[in-house]
């Protein structure tokens, strides 16, 4: 068999392949490395790296003819020595960093393999820098150097690497291509095993680390404004600028391009830069070094100057300098292609502006930063924090060094409390996903592991709540100088306004503003909040049912904050605690709500809703918010005495059903199940008494505690969807709320009580338990059953039992509504009842065809006999 | 009908990795269908373990043998997926 000879690209492809496959395997079994072994290869790299820092240097410079030794030796010194002491104690493996109070744990994941760019500016530093971090975050890395200064590069590349598998590391943890081509990098920035590209260099290199799909670190060239304001330390500013612009040559992209100085200190500025050894250009120097430095086709700086001493710039630019001038300064009058110093220049050359004000001077570090260095670094020297602050929002750097050479306080952890780097992210702006200082956590994936946190339940109520009968008395303790009663004519005229002033104390003056008993309208709380500044009130009592205390509610919140929009505040929201609208805080007026209930249903007394009737558009607006819950609530029988029959059912099938949404709730909480349930018990035990014999003061007494209890637990709890239909229903065919409920209940309970056909998000609910709490409800009122779906069926029993013993009637048909009517109305019912927010804590979260079925349901009313659909669950 | 066969099966040590995974590649000639690897005594895996595991998982292909990892800890585990020899084996408890 003959073998097939390779073709060169063939032969290069498995030399790439043989990489990536090595990197991959060294990257997985590094999974398995602890803290502590990482720590210990790191730190031995780190050592290893400072032994070879001078080695390094004097490598690059060999190699690249680009740079100082003394300022190589100490970039490689930073890279080392500083990135370690940033990182030493980070902890990069496994859990990094916990939040036990928000249940999160942040746990740290590998990225993998990453292809890396290295720049010719600087070639070993950013080597050591990218390879510590790599071990630390338990990485593999594949290098590509600059083809100018691949040996150094790689030399660089080899120390870490040894140093790393001789303490621990896997071997294959580094590779470094044997070669530069844009067809390798291209190949390798697209294979699938490639995990991140690390791409630290020009425009170009940059671009294509973007343009290849793969998450990539991209960072590229900047264009540094500094700005030298005059409240400006000047010596100290002239001699950051000239150490930061020379450092290195200049070949850090941080390092400063264009100095804007103010008119006041200009020439004193000048002065001082000559003094300190920087030659100042003149206007025809600064010509020939434009000439010189920048390509008037790309508008870019030639290369042949990166990184060159300044006194060899100007020999090439044919400008006579002294022998040791170590930085020029050329004049620009502007910024742009006509300006051509106003570019990046990686050299010892500073452009420089003479502002005649602050705005002018900010103006041209803008059209800098604008002008190549968008997202990268700028600088500014002043004693002005507001002019600080002002340049740190027009300037667009993720950078901004106040006070400090810009490319070393660039670099971070020397000038600054920056995190050190070699790498600097510019941002969107910069074509960047970044514009953080890179460092190891861009090489770590962190995963969160989320805990589900406690929803956080509440309980609130009045208070004060004052109960049995002549509880009115207890109005004595509270003092007011003008007390206002807001009810409605009738109990007006059966003397109830006047039990209640007889209880007031003798030095309130007191007024009643009597509005009609209904749903009331924004023109009638209107009229009472001009009542309430009338009488300068500081204490209202809503006296009445439940449209009366809200019409009391509302109103106090107009007089207290006359500014609130009340249609804002009825915006909707998911969760109280998260929405978007808050009630007001800021009082104008201070007033105590007492609210006297004269009906056993709502229980408005105590709840923090209150319902408008919005006139213009003919619908409800419902408010809901706990200030608007009534200071003091007064559940006094007495009121209650002469509700009629209807009247007596009807709100007390609205407090059952209060009750029994209440208990099924995904808000529920053992706080609001005890009063759910109690309410309940009441309720079956003395409704039908207090309907038969309305003058039985205890049934009376006990109904009307009922309620308050009921509205305790939905206070809290929040109602149903027996509600959202209710709702709807009413309001479209006039019919009273309790009645409306009741003709949806018993279809509600067995639609509660069966499997949700699509579960809703609610973290308060830890399971679906609907049908066991209506069990346990049965079981407590002793209905009988064995199993779950015998008892609620025992449960929806008696509750029909219930309605009949009431008269109530059983189907919506029995309304007299005609099916053709219904059936019109049905789209929109089911459309106002899925908007209604009223299910939002039910325990089944309803489709629209659900709402749809329950409403047939309620036309045609139920056959007792159906099951639940719970199934045979055992108790 | 099929003869009832009985499975080779080979405790690897965690500190001889790579001989270990060697004897199994001797000893495929004599599975019938299937080699067990017990695995539950290695803790971690490096690249020489890796290779062999390779190794023997290519001889495995080329004889039609099913390799049985027993006992493999979740961490060796993800090592395998990570350098995708996962499915090059079966695992089991």
């Amino acid at each position: 068999m003959t073998k097939t000879l390779s073709t060169p690209k063939e032969e290069r492809l498995t030399y790439l392949e043989g990489l990536v496959d090595q990197a991959r395997t060294a990257a997985a079994v590094f999974t398995q490395c602890t803290q502590e072994e990482v720590d210990r290869i790191v730190k031995a790299m780190v050592l290893a790296g400072i032994g070879q820092a001078q080695h390094l240097a004097r490598l690059a410079i060999d190699e690249t003819r680009i740079g100082v030794l003394e300022d190589k030796i100490l970039k490689n010194m930073v890279a080392t020595e500083f990135v370690y002491n940033y990182i030493r104690d980070k902890v990069t493996v496994g859990p990094i960093r916990e939040f036990p109070e928000r249940g999160l744990v942040e746990v740290a994941e590998p990225i993998g393999v990453i292809f890396s760019l290295i720049p010719i500016t600087n070639p070993t530093s950013t080597v050591l820098f990218k390879c510590i971090m790599a071990i630390k975050a338990r990485n593999a890395v594949i290098f590509s150097p600059h083809p100018s200064a691949w040996r150094c590069s790689s030399e660089a590349v080899r120390i870490m690497y040894e140093s790393a598998v001789k303490h621990g590391a896997p071997e294959g943890v580094f590779t470094c291509l044997d070669s530069h081509t844009l067809e390798d990098n291209a190949y390798l920035m697209h294979h699938k095993d490639v995990a991140l590209i690390d791409a630290t260099g020009g425009p170009s290199a940059v671009k294509a680390a973007y343009s290849s799909g793969k998450p990539a670190l991209g960072v590229g060239p900047g264009n540094t404004p500094v700005y030298l304001e005059k409240t400006a330390d000047l010596n100290m500013a002239v001699v950051d600028i000239i150490v930061s612009k020379t450092f290195d040559n200049g070949t850090i992209c941080a390092s400063e391009q264009t100095v804007v100085i103010d008119d006041e200190i200009y020439d004193l500025a000048m002065k001082k830069f000559d003094d300190m050894g920087a030659h100042i250009c003149t206007e025809k120097e600064s010509e020939l070094l434009g000439r010189a430095l920048v390509d008037p086709q790309t508008g870019c700086m030639q290369p042949i100057a990166v990184g060159q001493k300044a006194t060899d710039i100007a020999r090439l630019a044919g400008v006579a300098v002294k022998p040791n001038s170590k930085l020029l300064l050329a004049r620009i009058h502007g910024v742009g292609r006509e300006h051509p110093l106003s570019v990046e220049k990686l050299c010892p050359v500073l452009s420089v502006y003479r502002a005649k004000s602050a705005d002018e001077a900010l103006r041209v570090c803008v059209d800098v930063n604008h002008a190549g260095g968008l997202g990268h670094t700028a600088v500014i020297f002043s004693r002005n924090d507001e002019l600080i602050r002002k340049f740190s929002e027009v300037i667009n750097a993720g950078r901004i060094i106040v006070n400090a050479p810009g490319s070393i306080g660039a670099l971070g952890g020397i000038y600054n409390d920056m995190v050190p780097t070699f790498s600097f992210g510019c941002g969107t702006a910069g074509g960047n996903s970044t514009t953080d200082n890179i460092n190891v956590y861009h090489y770590l994936n962190i995963k969160r592991l989320a805990r589900r946190t406690p929803a956080h339940m509440w309980f609130r109520v009045p208070n004060h709540i004052y109960f049995d009968l002549n509880a009115v008395e207890n109005l004595r303790q509270f003092p007011s100088r003008s007390t206002v009663i807001i009810t409605n004519p009738a109990l007006e005229r059966i003397g109830h306004a006047d039990i209640v002033r007889r209880y007031l104390p003798p030095q309130a003056s007191v007024h009643i503003s009597v509005i009609p008993d209904a749903e009331p309208e924004f023109k009638v709380i209107m009229q009472g909040v001009e009542a309430l500044n009338v009488y300068q009130a500081d204490q209202i009592i809503a006296l009445g049912g439940g449209s009366m205390i809200d019409a009391a509610k509302i109103m106090k919140i107009k007089y207290e904050s006359p500014e609130a929009d009340l249609e804002e505040l009825a915006a909707p929201f998911l969760d109280i605690r998260k929405r978007v609208v808050q009630y007001p805080t800021e009082k104008t007026n201070r007033a105590r709500l007492i609210a006297i209930a004269t009906t056993s249903g709502t229980g408005s007394e105590v709840t923090p809703f209150a319902v408008l009737f919005d006139k213009e558009r003919g619908r409800k607006v419902t408010l809901a918010d706990y200030s608007l819950t009534p200071d003091v609530a007064i559940v006094d029988p007495q009121f209650v005495m002469s509700m009629p029959k209807g009247l007596t059912a009807d709100t007390g099938i609205d407090c059952l059903t209060h009750a029994l949404e209440a208990a099924v709730s995904t808000y529920a909480s053992p706080y609001t199940d005890c009063n759910a349930v109690q309410a309940i018990r009441l309720v079956f035990k003395y409704l039908t008494v207090a309907y038969e014999h309305p003058h039985d003061q205890e049934a009376r007494t006990m109904m009307h505690n009922a309620a308050c209890i009921a509205a305790m637990a939905f206070s809290n709890a929040g109602v149903g969807v027996n509600h959202a239909l209710a709702h709807a229903f009413g309001a479209r065919f006039g019919v009273a709320h309790g009645r409306a409920n009741a003709l949806m209940l018993p279809h509600v309970i067995a639609y509660n009580a069966s499997i949700p056909t699509k579960f809703r998000p609610s973290p308060n609910q830890r399971a679906y338990i609907a049908h066991k709490k209506y069990a346990t409800i049965a079981e407590l009122l002793g209905l009988g059953g064995h199993t779950i779906d015998e008892k609620v069926k025992s449960l929806v029993a008696s509750i029909e039992q219930l309605l009949n013993e009431l008269a109530m009637p059983r189907c919506i048909a029995a309304l007299g509504i005609t099916k053709e009517a219904f059936e019109q109305a049905l789209p929109d019912l089911v459309s106002t009842a899925f908007d209604d927010p009223s299910w939002l804590t039910n325990p089944r979260m309803p489709l629209m065809s659900e709402l749809e079925e329950l409403f047939r349901s309620a036309y045609q009313g139920r056959e007792t006999a159906k099951g639940t659909g719970a199934g045979q669950q055992a108790a | 009908m099929r003869m009832a066969t009985i499975a080779i099966q080979l405790k690897i040590e965690g500190e001889r990795i790579v001989p270990g995974l060697a004897e199994a590649g001797e000893r495929l000639d004599s599975a019938e269908g299937e080699m067990i690897l017990d695995f539950s005594s290695v803790r971690q895996l490096d690249a020489s373990a890796l290779r062999a595991m390779e190794r023997l998982a290519a001889a495995a292909d080329d004889k039609s043998i099913k390799l049985v990892l027993r006992g493999t800890s979740i961490d060796v585990y993800r090592v395998l997926k990570l350098v995708k020899l996962a499915p090059r084996f079966s695992f089991a408890n």
